[in-house]
């Protein structure tokens, strides 16, 4: 079943698995921009947008900042 | 006429010609020791960092039909054009670990196109060879639009004339050369030229989102300004906000696009080009700047409103050609040299994704139609050489397409496009996951969701036409009492899980014989570093074992 090479057999066990709970918070920017409800209205705005407009740009942050995280978090250790 | 915008056609030339020189000299960047491979030609040596696939990766995504359709439809409609920020939004964290087990999987495996890992997960050539053949359809158009980007710039700018060879003369010289020093350099040659191409965009954009709202009255301004251009027009649905009947739509939509946009051969193909899967993952934290700058652009359409732009006549008597409100607003608000600036970006912004679209349209066909039918013996250089003659081959038929045929008929194969390659997410996507499916079944379920895909397309009807008028199907066709519309591409895909996953438990039932795997569990969390050679003995009988990096 497994490759035949077994080179590298001491990192093999840390990066074999990209299994992490952190990586249920990739659901928050999936979902998120999919709700019209939140962000399908006018006011409030800020510097002349309309909330659909300026809160769907700062969901832009919020995927930013959660896969940012999640990489942060599960990478392996020791990374480069 | 072009005697107006001389100082315009002077920049944008000198652009075009220094980018193109940068195409033929790419061949000698991290230049390898033996260009006749496939790996070298077509994934640039897999060994792209960080800022590489940064810009190769988001020059190939954000395309320059995408630059000037998208503030076309906000122009046209409004809110609904701005589908383009959740879509782009979304794809990253959905993509973020589907991306990571195909590099490894391929990296082991050598594998340079999704049809590759089609054949050797379900054992199946004919599974492979239907996702090759809707990647490369698919494909076809989407270089064809490219031309329609550039061609809007080339109107706006007075150089094309009435006749049919005069109006398509500078398309074809340009593709010309483009071809030229794709066939020479492969991949290396767009991912060069991406940084000049998205430092031009990046930099074309901030200006007209600081200048052009200073000029216009700010965004409260332009914003009435729309407010007020949609409440006169008799369409119910457009406006800066959703109504009640088009929020699925939108919804479906951008994630509909968002699940076939890395489904697409070539978006792949920038992916596979990496050097590790830590690449990956920090782009995809990485790429949403370009979402950012896709919702700047989508709001052109409205300053084009507040500014009073009139797109230019369309090819037809009275009718109009909407991608035209881009290139005119910048030439009716810029000096000239900026607007030349402006359409070398624009016209740039078609040539990587067109260069790197053609590659990956290339590497199908060659890995998986005729190395798989033709020729199963051929060798690595044969294979490289095979891909950059079929990547002239597609890059002739797409400039065919653009002259002999209406550009209308492009946008909507393009249409089609996106609704036909998310039928291969099923042995694509979820294939890098499970090997549950039964083979046939993902070939039943494939037709299924294309079938059902193609009638809701041709259902679906606009103002000006009869079918293929858009991707939202109004919901009345099933026979449901309401004005709502939804993405036809997402209601296929479903139709297509469906299929695949009832046929696969009657097929288990009835004891069909399934493929094999050839892959193993762990190839998936394969990363740099790791043993690079494809097994012998597991893989194709012809097929030498040969080295991946």
């Amino acid at each position: 079943m497994a490759a035949p090479e077994p080179e590298a057999p001491s990192a093999a066990p840390t990066r074999a698995k990209d299994k992490s709970p952190w990586n249920w918070l990739l659901f928050i920017p999936i979902v998120l921009p999919l709700i019209p409800a939140f962000f399908n209205g006018d006011s409030p705005r800020v510097l002349g947008f309309p909330r659909f407009y300026w809160l769907q740009l700062a969901y832009i942050l919020v995927g930013v900042a959660t896969t940012t995280l999640v990489y942060q978090m599960t990478k392996k250790r020791g990374g480069r | 006429m072009w005697q107006d915008h001389l100082t315009e056609i002077i920049v944008f030339t000198a652009l075009f010609l220094l980018v193109s020189a940068m195409g033929f000299v790419a061949a000698r960047w991290r230049a390898p020791k033996d260009m006749a491979h496939l790996d070298e030609w077509g994934l640039g040596g897999r060994n792209f960092g960080g800022w590489i696939t940064w810009f190769l990766v988001g020059g190939d995504l954000y395309t320059a039909y995408t630059f000037v359709a998208v503030p076309a439809l906000v122009f046209g409609a409004g809110a609904m054009g701005f589908f383009a920020v959740p879509y782009t939004i979304v794809i990253y964290p959905l993509v973020f670990l589907v991306l990571c087990r195909l590099w490894s999987v391929s990296h082991r495996h050598g594998f340079v196109t999704p049809a590759d890992f089609v054949r050797s997960r379900f054992d199946s050539p004919v599974l492979a060879l239907l996702v090759a053949i809707t990647g490369i359809v698919a494909t076809m158009p989407y270089i064809a639009l490219q031309l329609v980007g550039i061609e809007a710039v080339l109107k706006t700018m007075g150089v094309t004339g009435e006749s049919t060879l005069a109006r398509h003369l500078p398309i074809i010289v340009a593709f010309a050369i483009l071809a030229a020093y794709t066939y020479q350099s492969g991949l290396r040659a767009p991912a060069l030229i991406a940084f000049v191409k998205d430092t031009l965009i990046y930099v074309v954009i901030l200006v007209a989102v600081l200048w052009l709202p200073y000029k216009l009255g700010g965004w409260g301004d332009i914003f009435a300004a729309a407010d007020a251009k949609f409440d006169a027009s008799p369409n119910p649905n457009d406006g800066i906000l959703l109504n009640a009947n088009n929020q699925l739509q939108y919804v479906t939509l951008a994630f509909g696009s968002a699940l076939a946009l890395f489904l697409y051969p070539h978006s792949l193909t920038g992916v596979l080009a990496s050097r590790n899967r830590d690449v990956i993952k920090r782009n995809m934290s990485a790429l949403p700047a370009y979402s950012l700058l896709l919702g700047l652009i989508a709001l052109l359409g409205f300053m084009a409103i507040a500014a009073g732009v009139a797109p230019l006549p369309g090819a037809t008597e009275g009718s109009a050609d909407s991608n035209t409100i881009v290139p005119v607003l910048f030439d009716q608000e810029f000096p000239d040299w900026f607007a030349g600036v402006a359409y070398a970006a624009i016209g740039i912004g078609a040539l990587v994704p067109a260069a790197i679209m053609s590659i990956a349209a290339a590497n199908l066909f060659t890995r998986n139609i005729y190395k798989e039918y033709l020729r199963r013996d051929a060798t690595p250089a044969q294979e490289a050489n095979v891909s950059k003659i079929t990547s002239l081959v597609v890059k002739v038929g797409a400039v065919a397409c653009i002259v002999f045929l209406d550009p209308q008929f492009s946008i909507d194969l393009q249409l089609i496009g996106g609704v036909i390659i998310l039928q291969t997410l099923p042995a694509v996507a979820l294939g890098l996951y499970t090997r549950w499916f039964h083979r046939g079944a993902l070939i039943a379920g494939w037709a299924a969701g294309m079938g059902l895909g193609m009638w809701m397309l041709y259902q679906v009807s606009s103002p000006t036409r009869k079918h293929f008028g858009g991707s939202a199907f109004p919901l009345e066709k099933f026979g449901f009492d309401t004005p709502r519309t939804i993405y036809v591409g997402i209601v296929a895909v479903l139709v297509n899980l469906a299929v695949a996953a009832l046929l696969t438990l009657v097929l288990r039932a009835a004891k069909v014989r399934d493929g094999g795997d050839r892959t193993a569990p762990d190839d998936y969390f394969a990363d740099e570093g790791d043993a690079r050679v494809t097994p012998g003995e597991r893989s194709d009988a012809g097929a030498a074992p040969e080295p991946v990096a």
